[in-house]
Formats: structure tokens, C-alpha cells, sequence
């Protein structure tokens, strides 16, 4: 499967310039792409455009050669910065992951989420132990793209260490592609096979 | 540095907040305990450690503005004199600035230039413009609305509020995630010039790796309290240099070290464990640890809260 955008074209309004120009992106199947870009270069409104929040102004985003579906679970899973803000706040967490199947408590286990967490409400857990559910939640929906948009930045390094080796280990077994956004080149090298530079428009070795 | 007086003392620092637990019954959920904390003139003190762990909670005890439902206990002495709840109304957004951790605390009807250039008369323009320029930020910058910035720009518009105010302490919770290496660096740099002019920093962040290449301390948080205080120094150095086994623990998760992390998580406040609150996780765990609260110790110019730390 492959996953890819066509001189992808975004801004706000007609008198707004450009936040992305012309931008040419693929990630495939079992392949890892870090974009790194100084901030302001439109990485995020990227991410958001390739998992279809939001709707190109021009170009398009294409997943095997047809746009992504409209209806139902997304193929392309979008994991943010802020957990806080991705999950409802008036869910019990127990209700935040039936959203995307079944719960087994196995493979809870594997997300490091403790049985106990499942009844509380978002607030009653830390930026760390919330961003577990958000993984979790794009994991299990079997998803084959994973966009992931500075998701440990908030993280003390342990829990980023923790939840990062997770979605590799996940990734590697079932071939899947992702996308990590993120200014931390160690990391990259840590989790991505390839980088995307989005202000130089070019791929670059590790 | 350390024979001057420090700016700002600690000690034995507890917030709790109190909690009606849907019945009337109220409860008292500690957060922080027994934390000690010294800030010198012309220093930065970095504070590390896991999230959730209470660092945000210090800067706002520091400042005065915990919620209604907080009780604080210990002492907390600013430039010599004890730092009342009158104290703080006054010193906070004047001698003490903070850097908040959120880029919504920006005012979303207000363009960033003016909102930038704070309340002061006369406004503090031209010395704006220079700082925006010296982060990088295009001129425009100053005519958008927080809406209209990404969230490393809005990061750096938040960093150019406190570097205007002429505070002596400036809190800077989190100041760096969405920058991209250089500018994180340079916002590092800014901080280092402050307090090289005398001014202190609190640099409470998770980019450990750069921290600990700007500040001249490092003190380390887990589940409320300081496991350890240590030069910065000795974390450029390596774990064999560090006194606590999570302060080494944080080390070695760092990317660019192994990316090893070790396994469970924070305990909950509320339900910790007796004695060590580190112990569950603990590699050099004895019956000991569960004795009782380590007291912190003076080692290797450094203080821990370990039993075993040598």
C-alpha cells in the first residue's frame, strides 16, 4: 500500500499565502518517514492533510490511487502533541477505546494501560498515560498508515522511550507505514528509516 | 556562585488539594511533598523529570496562583524575606515572569506584536522587533493573531514576553517543544545571557539533553518531590556521574543513549508507596527502601534521595 500526496496546495482563505505550495510526499507500506522542517513550514498541516482532516486546496492525497474514504474508520490514524485535547473529556476511558474495537486485556498490557485507568475520565491521568489511549486507539483500529505529529515532545523521556518502542514493535509486525513528525534528529534516527525535509522539498539518508 | 545568597529557597515544600469524592466526604490528594529547592543569582536551574510529576505545580506555587482548593505548607523564601501570598501578587509578572507552558495562554483577540510588548509605557517596540528577529520570526509575525502562528512560532512569541520583562526570576515552564533544534538553542542562549547579567532562571523542561547544556544545575522530580540535584556537569558526563537510579534511568532513555526505557510507571498521588517513592521500579530495591522516606543526602557535591546512592 502506498500513501501519497500530489503537489498538495493548502491555505486558510484566498487572501492568506500559501501554508504548503506545491508539496510531493509517499510513505509505503512498512516504510518510516520522519518530516523534519523549522516550525512555520506547514509539517503539522501536512500531517492533518494526509490523515484527512482537512480538505487539500489543491493537489490531492491519495491512498493506493483513491482518495481517502469519506465514511468509517480512516486507514490513515493521526496520533497528535496533545492527548488532552484528541480525547473526550466527558468519556470514561473505557468508552475512548471501544471506539476502535474490542478490548483485550493482553494487549492492554502491551501499551503499558492499567485495567484501573479504564474507568476514569481523561483528567484523572497524566499527558503520558493519556497519550497510551491515543496510541492504543489508532493501533487497535488496524489502521495501515500512523501519523504521528510530535507525539512524546510533552513527554518525559522514559514514557517517550516506552510508547515509541510500542508502535515499532506494532509497525514492524503488521508492515505498516508511518509518518513522525518531529524536530528531535536522535529520535529520527531512533524510529524513521528515511527522512522527508519539507523545507527543502527532498529525502535525506539517515 | 553557590557563597552568594540564593534568590530563591524551598524547603520542605507540600501542596495538596482538597477533594470532595462525590459523596461529602472531603479528601486530601498530596502532589508535592517534602521538596527543597535553592536558585542562585546568575544561575539556571533545570528541572527534569517524569511527567506529571509536579513541575508545573511548583511554578505556580512559586507564583501564587495555585487553585482555590490548594494548600500549601513549607517555607518559601524569595531574595531573603519570606515569599507571602502579598509578596506574590506583587512580584509575579514584574520581578518573577513566567514562561506558561501553554501557547493558549495567549490572548486569542490580540495580535502577538502588541501582546508582546506587554503592559509597559512606553511600549517596548523596537526591542520587540529585534528579539522576533533574532528568533527568526518574519516581520508579519507581529500583525497575526495566536491562530495564524504554528505552535513553535507561538512558543517564541511566549519566550520574547518573559525575555522583555526586566524579571530577576523567570520561570520558564516548558519553553521549547514545537521550536526546531536551532531555535530551541537560541531561546537556550537567551536564557543563558539572563542569567550571566545576574538574573535566575527555572528552566522546567523535557528536552533534558539540551538542558543540560545551558544550565548550571539539574534538579530532578518524580512523583512530586526531588530525587536529585546535581551539577549539570555530571549529566553531560554520564550515568556513572549520577546519584539516583532514575535520574540514570532518564539518561539512558535519551534517544541518542539507548533509548532504553525501564518498565511501569509514576505512582499515583494518593496511592504511593511506602518508604522510596522510586522503589516499585527500582533496580537496587532492598527491604530497606520501603522503611521510610530516604532523606536527602550531600553527595559528590550533588544531593539524593537514595539509601544506596554512593
Amino acid at each position: 500500500m502506498r500513501l501519497e500526496a500530489n503537489k498538495l496546495r493548502f491555505r486558510y482563505d484566498r487572501r492568506s499565502p500559501w501554508v504548503l505550495d506545491g508539496v510531493d510526499f509517499s510513505v509505503s507500506a512498512g516504510e518510516r518517514t520522519a518530516i523534519v522542517a523549522p516550525s512555520g513550514f506547514g509539517k503539522s498541516t501536512l500531517a492533518l492533510l494526509l490523515a484527512g482532516y482537512l480538505s487539500p486546496t489543491g493537489g490531492q492525497v491519495l491512498l493506493d490511487g483513491a482518495p481517502l474514504p469519506k465514511k468509517g474508520l480512516c486507514p490513515v490514524q493521526l496520533i497528535y502533541q496533545h492527548p488532552e485535547r484528541a480525547i473526550n473529556p466527558r468519556w470514561r476511558l473505557r468508552q475512548v477505546l471501544e471506539e476502535s474495537g474490542s478490548l483485550d486485556s493482553a494487549v492492554l498490557a502491551s501499551f503499558g494501560i492499567e485495567a484501573q485507568w479504564l474507568d476514569r475520565f481523561p483528567r484523572e491521568l497524566s499527558g503520558g498515560e493519556l497519550q497510551r489511549f491515543c496510541v492504543a486507539r489508532a493501533l487497535m483500529s488496524g489502521a495501515p498508515f500512523l501519523i504521528c505529529d510530535e507525539i512524546s515532545t510533552m513527554l518525559d523521556v522514559i514514557t517517550q522511550a516506552q510508547i515509541w518502542n510500542r508502535i515499532l514493535a506494532e509497525a514492524e509486525k503488521r508492515g505498516m507505514g508511518l509518518v513522525a513528525v518531529t524536530h528531535n534528529m536522535a529520535l529520527a534516527k531512533r524510529v524513521c528509516t528515511r527522512v522527508f525535509d519539507l523545507e527543502k522539498r527532498e529525502y535525506l539518508a539517515l | 556562585m553557590n557563597e552568594k545568597k540564593p534568590l530563591l529557597e524551598i524547603s520542605d515544600l507540600s501542596v495538596s488539594f482538597l477533594m470532595y469524592d462525590g459523596s461529602l466526604e472531603r479528601s486530601s490528594l498530596q502532589v508535592i511533598s517534602n521538596l527543597s529547592l535553592t536558585v542562585h543569582p546568575g544561575e539556571i536551574l533545570a528541572v527534569a523529570g517524569s511527567s506529571g510529576s509536579g513541575k508545573s505545580l511548583l511554578a505556580s506555587a512559586i507564583l501564587g496562583i495555585l487553585p482555590g482548593n490548594a494548600s500549601v505548607e513549607g517555607a518559601m523564601r524569595y531574595g531573603g524575606e519570606p515569599l507571602t501570598p502579598e509578596r506574590q501578587k506583587v512580584l509575579r509578572g514584574g520581578e518573577i515572569a513566567l514562561v506558561p507552558q501553554s501557547v493558549a495562554y495567549l490572548d486569542p483577540l490580540m495580535k502577538v506584536g502588541r501582546q508582546a510588548d506587554g503592559h509597559k509605557k512606553p511600549r517596548p517596540t523596537a526591542e520587540r522587533r529585534a528579539l522576533f528577529r533574532r528568533f527568526g520570526l518574519p516581520e508579519e509575525t507581529e500583525g497575526l493573531y495566536p491562530f495564524q502562528l504554528s505552535g513553535g512560532m507561538a512558543r517564541r512569541v511566549l519566550v520574547s514576553t518573559a525575555l522583555l520583562s526586566n524579571a530577576r526570576l523567570v520561570i520558564a515552564d516548558e519553553p521549547t517543544p514545537g521550536m526546531s533544534l536551532d531555535q530551541a538553542k537560541e531561546a537556550l542562549r537567551m536564557f543563558r545571557d539572563l542569567a550571566d547579567e545576574g538574573r535566575s532562571v527555572i528552566l522546567i523542561t523535557h528536552d533534558i539533553d539540551l538542558a543540560f547544556d545551558f544550565a548550571d544545575r539539574v534538579a530532578v522530580f518524580y512523583a512530586g518531590t526531588t530525587v536529585e540535584t546535581a551539577p549539570a556537569a555530571d549529566f553531560r558526563r554520564g550515568p556513572e556521574a549520577l546519584r539516583h537510579p532514575y535520574s540514570r534511568a532518564l539518561w539512558s532513555a535519551l534517544p541518542q543513549n539507548g533509548f532504553t526505557p525501564i518498565d511501569g510507571f509514576q505512582p499515583y498521588a494518593g496511592s504511593l508507596p511506602a518508604g522510596c517513592l522510586f522503589a516499585p521500579r527500582c533496580p537496587l530495591r532492598t527491604a530497606a527502601c520501603e522503611a521510610g522516606t530516604p532523606p536527602m543526602r550531600d553527595i559528590r557535591g550533588g544531593e539524593v534521595r537514595c539509601i544506596h546512592a554512593t
